[in-house]
């Protein structure tokens, strides 16, 4: 395989990977393709045992499922956030099965999925960017390539459903056990009906130097997904580290009606390994996106939460890390856009279990053209965390008077030697500012791109550098879009 | 060639700014534009500009072609140049970024914000040394801190940077010390030698000191009440604009 030399390299490779335009521009109408297996229905047992079959699953799965429908049936819908009356679960495809033979080769599948494919860029991010990477369209993961870097370390990458079957001990012991079942109601029906998603096991003393990916493609309406992702990396020696970054990216060609996004992450950092996951969300304007996200950091390990929060309708996302071990810390980073009239429910949790652990938790939020972007946070450190500290930041920027944004973080500190620190900042763009620029030559949609640039530039110096190249681009061509109007 | 303005009136919702303004702006020939603070000068500047919240009646012409329509930032790259008297903060945008971002659009028509142009920030950076600021200010958030003198020294280069054919400095000498007024009234004698039209609006007339100007006006609660030479500076600073009213 092609090795990355200088950072710089890698970012000037996946910018001509990236490409020029954006993703729901670049993926253009839904294209029609064949589907093997819809299932829609009222959720009940007797769904849940067909998606378990088709699946052929063992026993210990189903019985999981099942305690999920339980529990499901018997939460009450969360009413905290804007917008999420407006979702019945019934009116979606619960399962969809294209028909397409998964593989190893993209170039393999279906000429549908080729094309979606390719406008991703993800053939050249393959060859060139990544160990391993692993797509999920609608239900099922359709392509998974695990590169020499990966298999010579021994780590195992595979869908999530591929797991249950070849790495049942593994899975049985983790799986649920970060992100419980009966969190809340949107979690419960994940676990009920979980399909697709990845796998990854670092084994100790193991560094995965080139990043993962994980892509998940939604192509129709009324569609609902619910992939699963689990990332596990053992517990090291004294001395030994381990290192790990997983990306995911997401997007969906345009559809007439919505589609709906409830996937979950769930990340067990053993002893000393550090794990980066970066989000790139860039959904189309007609998906409702829920992201599930838990961490649990064990003594010494560092988890690394990167959110670039630009498309979909709404989005409800607040990854948390649960910080069990002695000298755990963790860094979440999140930049949420909401430009035209849409929801970005974000934030982070940081619950702080055991002495000499640190969190550091950076949002910035931009709201344009009616959008709302709110933070929501919480941070809480148990009786007994001695000497730990946390850091909040949120800054909002407001790019005009349709648009509006909240700050709403919660401190529960019940250890007296923590040290517990937050700070807000709002800027709202006037209009003298934009006379100002177009006075300039410069015109409202590519002022807006220079100051919201401006805005998240201290946190992009805090990311990895593929990270920064691809939100940068992302942002560029989402303001862009604005260009005509000014 | 020249800009010319006819019969350019202004209101902000009931109320009129300017009356009937008519004047014409040369190239290669500076224009004083003298009078009383309220008078309505920095308006007439945002007028020519563009500024969307005035309701215009009257041509603005630009060689000949009228602009009286166009938004600000097709004006801008048109050929017309605004030095602000109080420019504004943009928290966030580094001042490097901008001139930038100007260079860019002025020679392609459209801003690629992931390509720096290294020959922008050389350029910039001796234009800075120029106006008498240290090169340090590039890393710096456009206005943010800023003196006035430093303001009035960074709309100077930001103009330099959009190259325009027409120039309008607002009051560029007030916050700035004999040195300074001394650098910026240079520049625009410079300016005029390579053939570009400029309109200095100015209360007291510091910088006629420096930049010989071929034509003066007065303006007076929304009207020009009078045209002439340099010799209606000397006028006006023994007398007062006492004289104009009625």
């Amino acid at each position: 395989m092609k090795r990355l030399g200088s950072p710089i390299e890698l970012e000037k490779e996946l910018k001509e990977v990236m490409g020029e335009k954006g993703v729901d521009e670049l993926l253009g109408k839904a294209k029609e393709y064949k589907k093997e297996i819809e299932i829609r229905g009222k959720i009940g047992r007797d769904l849940i045992e067909e998606i378990s079959k088709l699946k052929k699953e063992p026993k210990w799965m189903l019985n999981l499922r099942l305690r999920a429908l339980e529990l499901f049936e018997k939460l009450p819908m969360p009413n905290w956030v804007e917008g999420i009356e407006s979702i019945d679960v019934e009116e979606f495809y619960q399962y969809v099965r294209p028909e397409a033979q998964p593989g190893e080769e993209w170039n393999q599948l279906p000429d549908w999925f080729k094309e979606y494919y390719t406008k991703l860029g993800l053939p050249e991010a393959e060859a060139y960017a990544l160990s391993g990477i692993t797509t999920v369209f609608d239900s099922e993961n359709l392509v998974t390539k695990v590169k020499e870097e990966l298999k010579s370390k021994k780590v195992i990458f595979t869908s999530m459903d591929e797991a249950v079957q070849r790495y049942p001990e593994i899975v049985k012991q983790y799986f649920s056990r970060v992100f419980p079942i009966g969190d809340y109601k949107l979690a419960a029906l994940h676990y009920a009906l979980w399909s697709g998603g990845a796998f990854v096991y670092i084994p100790r003393n193991t560094s995965v130097i080139n990043p993962v990916e994980a892509y998940f493609i939604i192509g129709s309406e009324l569609e609902g997904q619910f992939e699963h992702t689990l990332i596990v990396a053992e517990d090291n020696a004294k001395g030994e580290t381990s290192y790990l970054h997983f990306i995911e990216g997401c997007a969906a060609p345009v559809l007439k009606r919505f589609s709906f996004h409830n996937g979950m992450v769930e990340i067990y950092a053993g002893r000393n390994s550090q794990i980066y996951f970066t989000t790139l969300q860039n959904w189309g304007k007609s998906i409702i996106n829920f992201n599930n996200k838990r961490a649990i950091a064990n003594e010494n390990a560092h988890v690394e939460w990167v959110e670039g929060s630009i498309g979909s309708k709404v989005t409800y996302t607040y990854p948390a890390t649960i910080l069990k071990g002695r000298g755990s810390t963790t860094r979440n980073i999140s930049v949420g856009i909401s430009n035209g009239p849409y929801i970005k429910d974000v934030g982070a949790k940081a619950i702080h279990v055991a002495p000499d652990t640190k969190s550091i938790i950076i949002s910035k939020s931009i709201s344009s053209g009616g959008g709302l972007a709110t933070y929501r946070g919480l941070v809480k450190i148990l009786k007994g965390a001695k000497g730990s500290f946390s850091h909040v930041s949120c800054d909002s920027l407001i790019l005009d008077e349709k648009s509006r944004a909240y700050t709403l973080p919660r401190n529960e500190v019940d250890e007296p030697t923590a040290t517990v620190s937050h700070e807000a900042s709002v800027d709202k763009l006037s209009e003298d500012q934009l006379f100002y620029m177009s006075s300039r030559g410069i015109k409202e949609g590519e002022a807006k791109a220079l100051i919201v640039n401006g805005f998240i530039r201290e946190v992009l110096k805090k990311l990895p550098l593929e990270t920064v190249s691809i939100l940068t681009k992302v942002i560029n061509l989402e303001f862009s879009e604005l260009g005509g109007v000014g | 060639m020249a800009l010319e303005v006819l019969n350019l009136s202004v209101s902000i919702g009931e109320k009129e700014i300017l009356k009937d303004v008519t004047f014409r702006l040369e190239r290669g020939e500076t224009t004083i534009l003298m009078g009383p603070n309220g008078g309505g000068k920095t308006t007439l500047s945002f007028a020519i500009m563009g500024h969307p919240k005035y309701n215009v009646s009257g041509k603005i012409l630009l060689d000949g072609e009228d602009i009286s329509k166009l938004p600000t930032h097709e004006r801008a790259l048109k050929g017309l140049g605004l030095a602000f008297q109080n420019p504004v903060e943009i928290p966030g945008l580094r001042f490097s970024s901008l001139l930038n971002a100007i260079s860019i659009k002025k020679r392609t028509g459209e801003l690629d914000m992931s390509k720096i142009d290294p020959k922008v920030i050389v350029w910039a950076g001796r234009k800075l040394g120029e106006v008498g600021l240290d090169r340090s200010f590039l890393e710096r958030e456009v206005n943010i801190g800023f003196s006035g003198g430093e303001k009035k020294r960074s709309e100077i280069v930001q103009l330099m940077a959009m190259d325009p054919k027409y120039l309008i400095l607002d009051e560029p000498d007030s916050g700035l010390d004999v040195d300074g007024i001394k650098i910026i009234g240079n520049i625009v004698n410079g300016l005029k030698a390579n053939g570009k039209g400029i309109l200095i609006i100015t209360h007291h007339a510091e910088i006629t000191k420096f930049v010989k100007p071929d034509k003066v006006m007065i303006m007076l609660n929304g009207s020009i009440v009078e045209e002439g030479g340099a010799e209606l500076i000397e006028k006006v600073e023994s007398r007062g604009y006492k004289g104009y009213e009625r």
